[in-house]
């Protein structure tokens, strides 16, 4: 029968030698470090077969001068494709933390069209992203109807000022807004008018 | 005259060169780059430490004690760089050589304990207190198996000037005052008959003239670390439970005294190992028939070449000490204070008595 006490080997014994010998151990670890630092991890992308087989060296990489390659499908900084938004609202409404804010101005006809054929009825004087807010959750993205919203692979935005957080995505300029609201409100009024002259049309009719 | 400016420069390059090379060892062992902004691969990283120091600004507790915490800085470097007065830097320099240089090293860098004490107390701070009360218990006990260690040197070496135990290290023995006729056998032992006078090198070393001293040497590394509160045995500074220990409260150039007063410390011990155990300024390459390697690392007594040599012997060796201490620091653990009393009072002490013992009847045999 084998001797238990033999199998547990040298962590078994007590005393001055076995801890004179965990000391050596552990200069001898520090030490095969100390040259193994030679070595460096290189920059792979994850994908790299090699990405987990450097398991010795220094890990550091000088970040702003090196840095890991983000795969395609980084979940990071929001982008709307303000061409492609039908300013349907969708995203702020779904986004748990309200960082995002919309206003719409509806159009006098059809603006155009996203380039996936969705007609676009609606400017957005306002569509603001606070990304300082932003829990990178991604719900906008999937219930976003047109694809417009997006995450991209950027991760470092970092801002002193932090109202440089919130990133405008709107097209129009204040002016073009103020316009694109007049032209509406005067096509209001067009209509409010046209509506209450075919109405009084229509009750002199009755009242011949 | 010129020695102090000479030896405060001695200092202060060390210290640029350890506080370099212990922050890239450091991270290359804990597989990470270390310093790499300052200067190329951060060798500029002490002059951007130093400057960041010597900004800030000069802070007194309200409620310290002004004149003690003030005081602490200036007495604890004082004792320290004091040490430095008798070291033999090369066989002609010695700042200040005096026959009884050992004592008065043991004596002066003792005095180190209280500027501990006036820092922890004078800060008036309970961490500071606790890691001042906690530094001088240790520093007061491991002095004993230190000093033991060091009386067995003394008792090889019969004599307490520095620069006489260096010359009988080496190969330039019989050109010291009055060692003429002095003869150093293989071992230390007269009955070997080998004469080892003119080969030099390791083999005249203490470490070798009496083998045992490499267990005093180890001694006395042991007890020097736990002097200069270096890890593991740094429990007077634990970062995690005392944060920075005596010296929490100090800030600008006060602090900065402190940190070079530590490494002077460690480059004080470690010259003091060198000079007792291994060889001091001498080579450690022996005369081996016509290669007379020691004789061509010597160079000549008096002339340059023997100066230059020796100061690079001695602080390559007392470097290499260093940068062991550095290796330590980054592969133990802190010890516990009961483990700290029972490795130095059970352990140390016990073994530099026995060391005591043998290394006067092995003198006896030199004789």
């Amino acid at each position: 029968m084998e001797n238990p006490q033999e199998k547990l080997g040298s962590l078994q014994r007590r005393g001055f030698w076995r801890d004179l010998q965990s000391l050596w151990q552990g200069m001898g670890l520090t030490f095969k470090h100390l040259v193994q630092a030679k070595q460096r991890r290189s920059p792979l992308h994850i994908a790299d077969p090699n990405y987990f087989k450097q398991d010795t060296g220094l890990v550091t990489l000088t970040y702003p001068y090196e840095s890991l390659p983000v795969p395609e499908n980084g979940r990071y900084r929001l982008h709307n494709e303000i061409d492609d938004c039908i300013v349907c609202d969708l995203c702020a409404k779904i986004c748990p933390v309200d960082c995002i804010t919309i206003e719409s101005v509806k159009a006098t006809e059809e603006i155009g069209e996203t380039s996936d054929g969705t007609k676009k009825r609606l400017y957005a004087p306002v569509f603001d992203i606070d990304l300082a807010k932003c829990c990178y959750c991604g719900l906008c993205t999937t219930v976003c109807p047109t694809d417009c919203l997006t995450m991209t692979k950027v991760y470092d935005f970092a801002e002193v000022d932090i109202k440089n957080m919130i990133y405008h995505f709107t097209d129009l300029t204040p002016e073009q807004a103020e316009e694109k609201k007049r032209l509406w409100a005067d096509q209001q009024e067009a209509i409010a008018l046209a509506k209450a002259e075919a109405m009084k049309a229509r009750q002199q009719q009755k009242g011949e | 005259m010129w020695a102090l400016p000479l030896v405060l420069l001695l200092i202060l390059g060390v210290v640029v060169v350890i506080f370099y090379a212990e922050r890239k060892l450091s991270a290359f062992m804990q597989d990470r780059l270390g310093p790499m902004e300052a200067g190329p691969y951060g060798t500029l990283q002490f002059a951007a430490d130093l400057l960041k120091l010597l900004q800030k600004e000069d802070i007194v507790p309200a409620a310290a004690d002004k004149m003690l915490f003030k005081f602490a800085p200036l007495v604890i470097f004082a004792s320290v760089l004091a040490g430095f007065a008798v070291i033999p830097l090369t066989p002609e320099l010695v700042p200040s050589g005096t026959s009884i240089g050992l004592f008065f090293l043991l004596a002066i860098v003792s005095l180190d304990v209280i500027g501990l004490l006036m820092a922890g107390w004078g800060s008036n701070n309970k961490y500071a207190l606790l890691g001042a009360m906690r530094s001088v218990a240790q520093i007061v006990s491991y002095e004993i198996p230190a000093g033991l260690a060091i009386l067995s040197v003394v008792i090889i070496s019969q004599s307490l000037d520095l620069q006489e135990i260096s010359f009988q290290q080496g190969v330039q023995m019989q050109q010291f005052p009055g060692y003429a006729q002095e003869v150093n056998y293989l071992f230390g032992l007269r009955a070997l008959g080998i004469d080892v006078t003119h080969v030099g090198g390791i083999l005249s070393w203490n470490i070798v003239r009496m083998p045992l001293l490499s267990f005093g040497f180890i001694i006395y590394f042991i007890a020097s670390l736990a002097e200069c509160n270096r890890a593991p045995f740094d429990i007077p500074e634990a970062e995690s439970e005392l944060v920075a220990g005596f010296h929490i409260e100090y800030s600008g150039f006060r602090f900065a005294t402190l940190f070079l007063a530590e490494y002077a410390m460690m480059l004080l011990v470690s010259l003091v190992a060198v000079i007792l155990f291994l060889g001091s300024w001498n080579t450690p390459f022996p005369n081996m028939g016509p290669v007379k390697l020691a004789d061509w690392t010597t160079g000549t007594l008096g002339a340059w070449s023997g100066n230059l040599w020796a100061f690079f012997w001695l602080i390559g060796k007392a470097l290499v000490l260093m940068l062991v201490q550095v290796w330590l620091r980054w592969t133990f653990p802190r010890m516990r204070v009961d483990q700290l009393m029972h490795l130095c009072w059970k352990i140390l002490t016990p073994a530099a008595l026995a060391l005591v013992l043998v290394a006067a009847v092995w003198r006896l045999l030199m004789i």
